[in-house]
């Protein structure tokens, strides 16, 4: 269970997160959307120790976010950063490698590398194993990172718009195989979207954040209506119901 | 032949030539000599040990300095690192005169951590989307810490020291002056054991994190080991540039970033390229040599304008 109480975070002197409170019991797929600039981002880097807490506190099941050990947080929560440095010469065997380090620290096993295959396997990389990063398209690149983040192999996921640069098919299979993750194994996901069909056809849940503040938060039929996309996004995009799904009119 | 057997070989075949190379003539048919003996033992071998240490040592410590910083141009001597060394060995050498050599060294080494935590504090604000920012102001940076140097040996009369430490060469090296230097070649090594924390750290801080590495922890120890190598270096035959810049580069192009893969290939083409200029230095003007810093200047400024139109045909 993640739980996040009272947390308020600040730049600058301006306000970024404004008192949000939320519990993401274990298990399931949680899809947070919203605005550019909301603070998605913020909260899920928050989330997972990459900026310091000012405010507020974060626990990952009996873990604090901000004073447990990094090497235990690091086997517990993973996440995929919304941009990734994209000029490294490793491999994508190397990169995806990188995600057991936190279990191997240096000595790979034999199952460290079975994980590394079978992530590569599971998207697509592996006729790109031994290409360079910086020779990569970005949707290849994206899928990569997405792929060092699943052999990291841990109960938590945070994934912030893990979608950018794919195509369609390789969005779908990424949304499957997580939601496969979240009902076969338990696995917890997070994950921010900004294509609402796809929140609301793989998310159990759905949070919605703008400026700062959690305003939204439920089963997505219930919170995804004309009149929440006119507030929260303010654009009047039309929606129809189709097979009992909200779908949005881009 | 692995790459690696046709590098050792190389390395060696260079290594054994060096030793009969200098202003003495000496060849392989007189080793058996006494004074062929002597000039080996106590010249010619730690020359040649003094070249390789140096090479491997400067080319690993650019290496990681490139991973911590995320840009592939930079190095020790254009980023205060060995000005920070010079100015902090002259400073000691005003303060505590009568102090031992291992001390001098030891604070020098320290000056030069200062010097380059100063160098990441300041570049780390700059924009990543221009990369030649960071040398750039590395150059200014370096450059004023030097100035304060030269302004206090002038002051002291010790300008003649700068002037020593200031250009690299071998020509003095014999056995008991250089072997302070197979420390900067542990730390060289030791760094390979921790070979992995150094590729994740050129992933970024946020990868790091994610990943459980303590980030600030495994930059320190990065700039520990660049801040004793360069120390050394400098103190013991002088600064020599483009090593730590060019080596890397050229290592990264063939074999990629993964420090474990390109460690021991850096090290080699480091010591092979500082140990094949410091004969081409010895050659140049038989019986005479020319300062090694001289001759690898002109090969490194050649190598770094290719790599910088190189790298403007690569925009993508
Ligand atoms: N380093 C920073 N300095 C100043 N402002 C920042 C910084 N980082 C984030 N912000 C501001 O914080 C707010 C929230 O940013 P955040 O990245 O969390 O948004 P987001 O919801 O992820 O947006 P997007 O959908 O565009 O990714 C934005 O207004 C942004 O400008
Ligand atoms: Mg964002």
């Amino acid at each position: 269970m993640i739980e996040v109480q009272n947390l308020s975070h600040d730049i600058h002197g301006a306000p970024i997160l404004r008192d949000i409170s939320v519990t993401v019991p274990k298990g399931g797929v949680t899809a947070l959307v919203g605005p550019n600039g909301a603070g998605k981002s913020t909260l899920l880097s928050l989330m997972a120790r990459l900026i310091p807490r000012q405010q507020g506190r974060i626990t990952v099941d009996e873990l604090v976010v901000g004073e447990s050990d990094d090497k235990d947080l690091a086997r517990r929560l993973a996440i995929l950063p919304q941009t990734v440095h994209a000029a490294s010469r490793l491999t994508v065997r190397d990169l995806v490698g990188f995600g057991r380090y936190p279990y191997h620290r240096g000595r790979p096993t034999p199952d460290d590398r079975a994980m590394v295959e079978d992530g590569m396997r599971l998207f697509d990389l592996l006729p790109l194993a031994e290409r360079s990063l910086d020779t990569l398209s970005g949707g290849q690149r994206q899928r990569a990172f997405v792929a060092m983040t699943y052999v990291q192999d841990t109960d938590y996921l945070l994934l912030d718009e893990p979608l950018n640069n794919l195509d369609l098919a390789a969005s779908r299979a990424l949304m499957a195989r997580l939601r496969d993750l979240a009902d076969n194994k338990d696995r917890t996901v997070i994950i921010v979207l900004h294509d609402i069909n796809f929140a609301t056809a793989y998310a159990d849940r759905v949070l919605v954040m703008k400026e700062g503040r959690l305003c939204a938060d439920g089963a997505p039929q219930d919170v995804i209506t004309e009149t929440l996309i006119q507030s929260v996004f303010e654009t009047d995009a039309p929606l129809r119901t189709v097979e009992g799904r909200p779908v949005v009119m881009v | 032949m692995s790459r690696t057997a046709l590098g050792v070989l190389a390395l060696s075949l260079l290594f054994v030539g060096s030793l009969f190379v200098g202003a003495t003539p000496l060849s392989p048919m007189d080793v058996t000599t006494p004074e062929a003996r002597a000039l080996i033992w106590d010249s010619r071998l730690p020359r040649a040990f003094a070249v390789v240490l140096t090479g491997a040592s400067l080319a690993i410590a650019g290496q990681i300095m490139q991973l911590i910083a995320r840009n592939r141009f930079v190095e020790p001597m254009t980023a205060g690192t060995g000005q920070s060394a010079m100015l902090g060995l002259l400073v000691v050498s005003v303060c505590l005169p009568a102090a031992s050599v291992g001390l001098k060294m030891a604070l020098s080494a320290f000056a030069a951590l200062i010097g380059s935590i100063g160098f990441f504090a300041i570049t780390r604000r700059l924009p990543p989307e221009e990369p030649l920012l960071v040398p750039l102001v590395g150059i200014v940076y370096g450059g004023v810490i030097g100035s304060a140097a030269v302004y206090i040996g002038f002051q002291l009369d010790m300008l003649q020291y700068i002037d020593i430490w200031l250009t690299g060469e071998f020509s003095g090296t014999m056995r008991g002056r250089y072997e302070l230097l197979w420390i900067a070649g542990l730390a060289a090594v030791l760094s390979y054991l921790v070979a992995d924390q150094f590729s994740i750290l050129g992933l970024g801080e946020t990868v790091s994190l994610n990943l459980g590495l303590n980030y600030r922890q495994v930059v320190l120890s990065g700039l520990v080991v660049i801040s004793v190598v360069t120390g050394l270096t400098v103190v013991t035959v002088g600064a020599i540039p483009f090593i730590g810049l060019v080596v890397p580069n050229l290592v990264s192009r063939l074999v990629g970033d993964n420090l474990r893969r390109s460690l021991p290939l850096t090290a080699m083409a480091g010591a092979g390229l500082v140990l094949a200029s410091d004969i081409f230095a010895r050659l140049v003007v038989h019986p005479f040599e020319v300062p090694v810093a001289t001759v690898i200047g002109i090969i490194g400024a050649a190598v770094f304008l290719w790599m910088l139109y190189g790298r403007a045909q690569h925009v993508s």
